[in-house]
């Protein structure tokens, strides 16, 4: 399965599902939610962590943490 | 109308809730503590119209109702208990117009409280730059409540919120109907829950269910009854919180859509933002310009604050001359000038240090640049066992380890959190600035190396990254001892760049610089006086004998000589001097005598009283003239009595630098340790390492170098 983690820079996806319940509870919270388009904005010098426009703004998150949010491309 | 009715702010991180804050309270802002936790209230008076004077409370930034980290939770301990002295009678919610969605969840859930809302639009010079038109009047009767056009970095719209303020404490809007409704699907829990707790509204129960073990208002076996009711109801609590946030996702969306003309897409940053971020996130240029502006902060912090130090330093030698001339001589004269003045003076010199250093994180905090930096240190940091969020409590601790240990709540991480707070001490502190200079200046000489260093700034410089070499790698030895007991996450908001406001980055260097003389101050004071005492006066009358013993022992003294030798005996009978010889033994392997061991014991307190005791001590003990006016001077002359040549050989100088870039040796880290950790457990770890380290290492120094 695609996860954020999976993205090239600029290309983007729609969220489609959590695998770690408490980081969902906090992402929900900052408006990532299921449906919602993001694009991966970019990736810091080493690699890690990365960064996301979702609703907005962007969002920065470590690479093993966007690892558990499935995307897909077309909802 | 209550007397003072209390306003709350609250908003998400970023959407310029401090700043309104500011604009509202000016320099009347006072920086305290909610009642029975560390985290930091901001508070300040507010005039509404008429007579009537309001107190604006600026809650901790949040994304919801539910804390994800530790200064979050106090919001919702506040709005969920009436009695708390902070709980408001208005809440003013600050939400950044240009992200609209996301600001709106606080909203919709703090309306859900019943509790009285005013929403403050901010930032809608930045949602019109992205082609957001809000229409405020059209908000304003979806949400059923006033809504504010504001600017708060200017400060427009300021009347009208007061004007709003005013009209929602006189006639609150009458509560219509929840934005969520937890009694849906779980009508008999809540209402067992509003029965039990005497509660009128629905989502208030819902937290009691939620949220009951962070509640410092309730007893055990209440917080006990709720789990039981969890079971009762078979209640999941994730997976209701997670329903709930996107219930009202969907409600926002609906009502967003109504209220906000767009023509852009969702996903493109500002452009300003967009080349900013291509350099200082790039894999060269980011880091180098984070080196350039560490560089900056450390030139300013050593170099432009050494003016205005120098300054002070001299007023308040002579000052202190000055008091000397024209007071009569005596004990009160002799407490007031060697003992308070010079301890008021040991506080007041950090002045500029601690301004400028807290003038340049404000600004980088305010620019947004400081989340970049977290960024592009995190993955470094975390072979550590650190996060990229340590960034900010290592560089202020090159200030103060007190409120750097503090900025360690925004690590998310438990154990990384932990791990900042221990090794965050051993990043030089500003007070052992004072302590590495005059020791550098006896023994290093000031030879110049490359054109514009010199042997000295060099070595200063090296015992600074010894500090922080020290702290990464203990970092990285406690990091396989301490368990991973949470999940913390690394998630955050980037914000946009912005130009900072000098008078927000004014109103933060001045907060901090008042924190510190009063609290750092209070202390340096009371040792100081404590200190003079306990060096004048001693058991029963050795003082008085001093004289005769003198006299006794060397009868072929005279003059100066002689008083100087009375002055030493006096010091050695005092309560201090026994104090010294008492653990002279433990700390002649490291080179140190009794008169050192008055000061480490003094600087215990705090590290600062170092030099004030060495200055205390060496002046008791002798008469101050043209030669030996200075501290520098009369260690110098010091004689060592055992090799009858100087005291402060390199090997002794080194071994007392090494020890101070270890040594934990000050009582506010350690009870700020012990307030953040919540236990004795991990400052008595911290001070048993950093003592280990300091010892050892001071050890190994002296015994090479001797």
């Amino acid at each position: 399965m695609k996860t954020i983690a999976d993205l090239k820079i600029g290309e983007k996806a729609f969220v489609k599902e959590f695998q770690q319940v408490d980081l969902s509870l906090k992402l929900l919270e900052m408006g990532c939610l299921p449906g919602s388009e993001v694009m991966l904005d970019f990736i810091a010098p080493l690699g890690d962590p990365l960064g996301i426009q979702v609703n907005g703004y962007c969002l920065a998150m470590r690479k093993e943490e966007a690892a558990t949010v499935l995307v897909e491309e077309s909802i | 109308m209550k007397k003072t009715p209390i306003i709350a702010l609250i908003g998400n991180p970023n959407s310029g809730k401090s700043s309104l804050f500011n604009q509202l309270t000016g320099l009347r802002q006072k920086v305290g503590n909610f009642p029975s936790v560390t985290v930091e209230k901001k508070s300040g008076p507010l005039m509404l119209e008429g007579q009537t004077e309001a107190t604006v409370v600026d809650l901790p930034g949040l994304y919801s109702l539910y804390p994800k980290a530790l200064d979050e939770q106090v919001v919702i301990d506040i709005l969920a208990n009436p009695h708390h002295e902070d709980y408001p009678d208005v809440v003013v919610v600050v939400a950044d117009a240009s992200n609209l969605k996301r600001n709106l969840l606080i909203f919709t859930q703090v309306a859900d409280l019943g509790l009285p809302v005013v929403l403050a639009l901010n930032m809608l010079d930045v949602a019109e730059d992205k082609n957001l038109q809000v229409n405020a009047v059209k908000l304003a009767m979806k949400l059923n409540v006033p809504v504010v056009r504001i600017n708060a970095r200017v400060g427009e719209g300021l009347d009208n919120l007061k004007k709003a303020i005013v009209q929602t404490l006189e006639k609150p809007t009458s509560f219509q109907k929840y934005y969520f409704d937890p009694a849906e699907q779980f009508p008999e829990l809540i209402k067992e829950v509003k029965k039990s707790s005497q509660l009128a509204n629905n989502y208030l129960a819902l937290h009691y269910v939620q949220q009951h073990d962070i509640f410092s208002f309730l007893s055990t076996e209440k917080r006990v009854g709720f789990d039981k009711l969890i079971e009762k109801y078979d209640f999941k609590e994730s997976g209701f919180q997670a329903a709930e946030t996107m219930h009202r996702y969907a409600v926002i969306d609906g009502l967003v859509k109504e209220s906000v003309k767009t023509t852009d897409n969702f996903l493109v940053k500002p452009l300003w933002t967009q080349r900013l971020d291509n350099i200082l996130l790039h894999p060269f240029w980011g880091y180098a310009v984070f080196f350039l502006v560490l560089l900056t902060i450390f030139q300013a912090v050593f170099t432009l604050a050494s003016y205005p130090m120098d300054m002070i330093d001299a007023g308040i030698a002579s000052f202190n001359d000055w008091l000397k001339e024209t007071l009569p001589p005596g004990l009160f004269t002799d407490l007031l000038t060697d003992g308070l003045v010079a301890g008021i003076g040991g506080v007041v010199i950090f002045i500029p240090q601690i301004a400028f250093l807290f003038l340049l994180v404000a600004l980088l905090e305010e620019s947004g640049y400081m989340a970049r930096v977290m960024v592009i240190m995190d993955k470094l940091m975390r072979r550590f066992g650190l996060n990229g969020k340590s960034v900010v409590p290592l560089i202020s601790g090159v200030a103060c380890a007190v409120p750097a240990i503090m900025s360690a709540r925004s690590i998310g991480n438990r154990k990384e959190r932990l791990l900042t707070i221990l090794v965050t001490p051993l990043m030089s502190c500003s007070a052992r600035l004072p302590i590495f200079t005059i020791l550098i200046a006896l023994v290093v000489p000031a030879t110049p190396v490359l054109g514009f260093f010199t042997l000295q700034g060099l070595t200063l410089m090296g015992l600074y990254l010894l500090g922080l070499l020290s702290a990464l790698l203990s970092a990285w030895v406690i990091k396989g001892w301490v368990a991973n007991t949470e999940k913390g996450y690394f998630v955050m908001e980037m914000p946009t760049y912005k130009v900072p406001r000098w008078y927000h980055v004014g109103l933060a260097v001045w907060d901090s610089v008042k924190s510190f003389v009063t609290e750092a101050g209070k202390i340096i004071v009371a040792i100081s006086i404590i200190l003079w005492v306990l060096a004048t006066y001693g058991p029963g009358d050795s003082i008085e004998k001093a004289e005769e013993q003198v006299k006794q022992e060397n009868p072929m003294l005279q003059g100066t000589e002689l008083d100087n030798a009375i002055a030493a005996q006096k010091l050695e009978n005092s309560y201090a001097g026994h104090f010294g010889k008492f653990i002279e033994p433990a700390i002649a392997p490291l080179g140190y005598d009794w008169k050192i061991g008055i000061a480490l014991l003094a600087s215990f307190a705090a590290r600062e009283v170092f030099v004030g005791t060495m200055s205390t001590i060496y002046s008791i003990g002798s008469e101050a003239d043209e030669d030996n006016g200075t501290i520098k001077a009369r260690m110098r002359a010091e004689i060592n009595p055992k090799t009858g040549k100087p005291m402060y050989t390199p090997a002794l100088a080194f071994s007392l630098l090494i020890f101070y870039v270890f040594a934990m040796m000050c009582m506010s880290t350690i009870a700020t340790v012990y307030r953040e950790t919540h236990g004795w457990k991990w400052p008595l770890i911290q001070l048993a390492y950093m003592t280990v380290l300091a010892y050892g290492l001071a050890f190994l120094t002296y015994q090479l170098l001797s």
